[in-house]
């Protein structure tokens, strides 16, 4: 029997797309952005329109939210929320959705709201809902981290197929296309928007936030989530802490206007991003611990999860997929402090 | 649920057919329920692959499905390489049984038997995590003194393929830098807040042989012995258990001093490792 697909990206990716399943189901949204209320979109999955509408949240900036829903064909697996801010200068874009069909439309709602030419489209990070709409900016430098270029390349494949699977007529015609071009992180003049593209990470290796410090907004990719249990295969934790300490300081020094997650509802404050800290503490906390005291995978598993996290959206099934892919990590930590004795000289042979 | 034989099953089923009357109009429909319950023999899990997995393991041995025998697993594997099992029978201990050997299969697997563990002088609990190529049962099935299996299981579901594609080790090489090396170390007071755990890890890259050009490479062997050479437990492990197997055991009593740790693979490579508390 010969391998279905490569290891590790295969099970990478569909971790991730499970993970990204259940990012919207229980929570009602709570209170959005002041400047107007959300209108998330409507799909129709006869006509496989995504129903973007676009949203302003500051000068020359709008959202269009992903569905509050459930990762589903009845949504067309729209659950991200993407942006762009159309300055005289032109207009980026901020990720560009699942799908090719999502990224036409995308730049037909833009259109809709603006004249002006697309003329950058970034990337945040490698995940799939963040660049798969690529196709559909075939004419502009797509861009991204380097380090989330090299895994858009490695991993695309196997989010293809598995979009495909979830999301059927909605994936038509979408080839994974990774960002073409890498970008520098720094501070750089827009169209009159003193704009930031600061690169932290933790959520993934490599995690691009877009500030304006014109008008206070921040686009924090998957750094913050709201609401619900943040995902984390691709995680490291005290890396993402550091960047949820890194990024606080510098909202509040904006200050802060809107701050927009990839996923979960808009909003005005540090709300997201303290609930992001706070579970990632209590899971860091969570793991060490079970790892000192000898517990198992299955039992990290069972543990209780407290009152506070467990109206969260994606709870429990984000709480396995994380212990699952960060406990292995506290274990050998764990079985390695303490000695074990000697070993015994055995020189090992090959086995074939 | 008390442990019924399965004999006893099939009777009380026929037995309230018969008694209904109705056996000659549904004489058709009821032969057909007959077939159908023969289909699973009567597992609770309602899986077809049961009366052979009976077959292939047990013989011809009485069998009892038992709530004795305690199987607990994710009931979604979120990564179909690593899925961690939990089994404890000490229930059938406090029912006064002597456990002879317990035997783990997953019915729908490319292999299905992914160990057998021996608990002479531990309890008999075992952690564990194993490959599962598609959704399918987990049975523990314990041999008791007076002969009688007691069979225990929970259902994993997975979205496939964890036996056939190679492990992280393999696909990179680094697994020969590291072939049988051993992490042990002791625990205590964790299960109920009593006792010893022995968690072990050995490095091995647990190839299941159903992977293109890469031959079946595992563990065979492993067992723990104290240094007057009485063996703790003795277990026998398959293609199905994870790479580089993290196995947790549960010493009721502290361990006299030194224990040594040996095992060998199927390559004739060795694995010794001294181990204290």
């Amino acid at each position: 029997m010969t391998p279905r697909r490569a290891p590790r990206p295969a099970w990478v990716a569909l971790a991730w797309l499970t993970a990204a399943a259940t990012l919207w189901p229980l929570a009602a949204p709570p209170a959005l952005a002041q400047h107007s209320t959300a209108t998330p979109a409507r799909a129709d999955t006869t006509r496989l329109d995504y129903g973007l509408q676009p949203r302003q949240i500051a000068r020359h900036t709008w959202v269009i939210e992903g569905a509050v829903d459930d990762f589903s064909r009845a949504n067309g697996c729209n659950i991200i929320n993407t942006g762009f801010i159309a300055t005289p200068a032109g207009v980026i874009v901020v990720n560009t959705g699942p799908s090719r069909l999502y990224g036409e439309q995308q730049r037909r709602a833009i259109a809709r709201v603006t004249p002006l030419p697309v003329v950058r489209v970034l990337n945040l990070n490698l995940h799939p809902d963040y660049f798969f709409g690529n196709q559909a900016y075939a004419d502009v430098a797509t861009e991204a981290l380097a380090g989330s270029i090299a895994g858009m390349q490695a991993e695309g494949k196997a989010y293809e197929d598995n979009l495909f699977r979830l999301c059927g007529d909605w994936m038509k015609g979408t080839e994974s296309t990774p960002a073409q071009q890498a970008l520098a992180p720094g501070r750089l003049d827009f169209g009159g928007h003193r704009l930031e593209l600061r690169r932290l990470d933790g959520h993934t290796a490599d995690d691009l936030v877009l500030i304006d410090h014109s008008t206070g907004v921040v686009f924090a990719g998957g750094l913050v989530f709201a609401d619900r249990v943040p995902t984390a295969p691709h995680a490291e934790l005290p890396a993402w802490r550091q960047s949820l300490h890194r990024l606080r300081e510098l909202a509040r020094a904006l200050p802060l206007t809107v701050m927009v997650p990839s996923h979960g509802p808009v909003h005005t404050d540090l709300r997201g991003l303290e609930q992001t800290l706070d579970w990632l503490d209590w899971l860091e906390q969570t793991l060490a611990r079970s790892a000192a005291q000898g517990l198992d995978l299955g039992e990290v598993l069972r543990q209780p999860i407290p009152e506070r996290f467990q109206r969260w959206a994606a709870m429990p099934a984000e709480y396995v997929r994380s212990v699952t892919y960060l406990y292995p990590r506290h274990e050998l930590a764990a079985l390695r402090g303490t000695s074990a004795g000697p070993v015994a000289p055995v020189a090992p042979v090959t086995g074939q | 649920m008390k442990p019924t034989p399965l004999a006893l099953r099939h009777w009380r089923r026929r037995d309230w057919l018969c008694q209904t009357g109705l056996g000659a109009a549904l004489a058709p429909l009821t032969s057909l329920a007959l077939a159908q319950e023969d289909h699973t023999g009567g597992d609770p899990l309602g899986s077809m692959q049961w009366p052979v997995v009976r077959r292939k393991f047990l013989g011809g041995e009485p069998v009892v499905f038992s709530d004795q025998v305690l199987v607990k697993g994710p009931p979604f594997a979120e990564d179909a390489m690593n899925v961690p099992i939990l089994v404890d029978a000490r229930p059938l201990l406090a029912a006064g049984q002597r456990i002879e050997r317990i035997l783990l299969v997953a019915d729908r697997n490319p292999v299905q038997h992914i160990l057998s563990f021996e608990p002479r002088r531990v309890l008999p609990v075992l952690a564990f995590r194993f490959r599962l190529e598609q959704g399918s049962p987990v049975r523990a099935m314990v041999r008791t003194s007076d002969g009688r299996w007691h069979v225990g299981q929970t259902w994993v579901n997975a979205a496939g393929g964890g036996c056939t594609v190679p492990g992280v080790t393999r696909a990179d090489g680094s697994w020969s830098q590291t072939l049988n090396q051993v992490q042990a170390r002791f625990f205590r007071n964790v299960l109920d807040g009593q006792g010893m755990r022995l968690r072990v890890r050995v490095m091995h890259p647990m190839d299941t042989g159903l992977v293109a050009g890469i031959p079946a490479f595992h563990i065979e062997e492993l067992e723990l012995r104290d240094s007057g050479d009485q063996l703790w437990w003795r277990m026998e492990l398959h293609e199905p258990v994870s790479e580089n197997p993290l196995i947790t055991f549960e010493l009721g009593q502290s361990p006299p001093g030194t224990m040594v740790l040996r095992g060998r693979d199927n390559g004739g490579n060795r694995i010794y490792q001294e181990v204290s508390a």
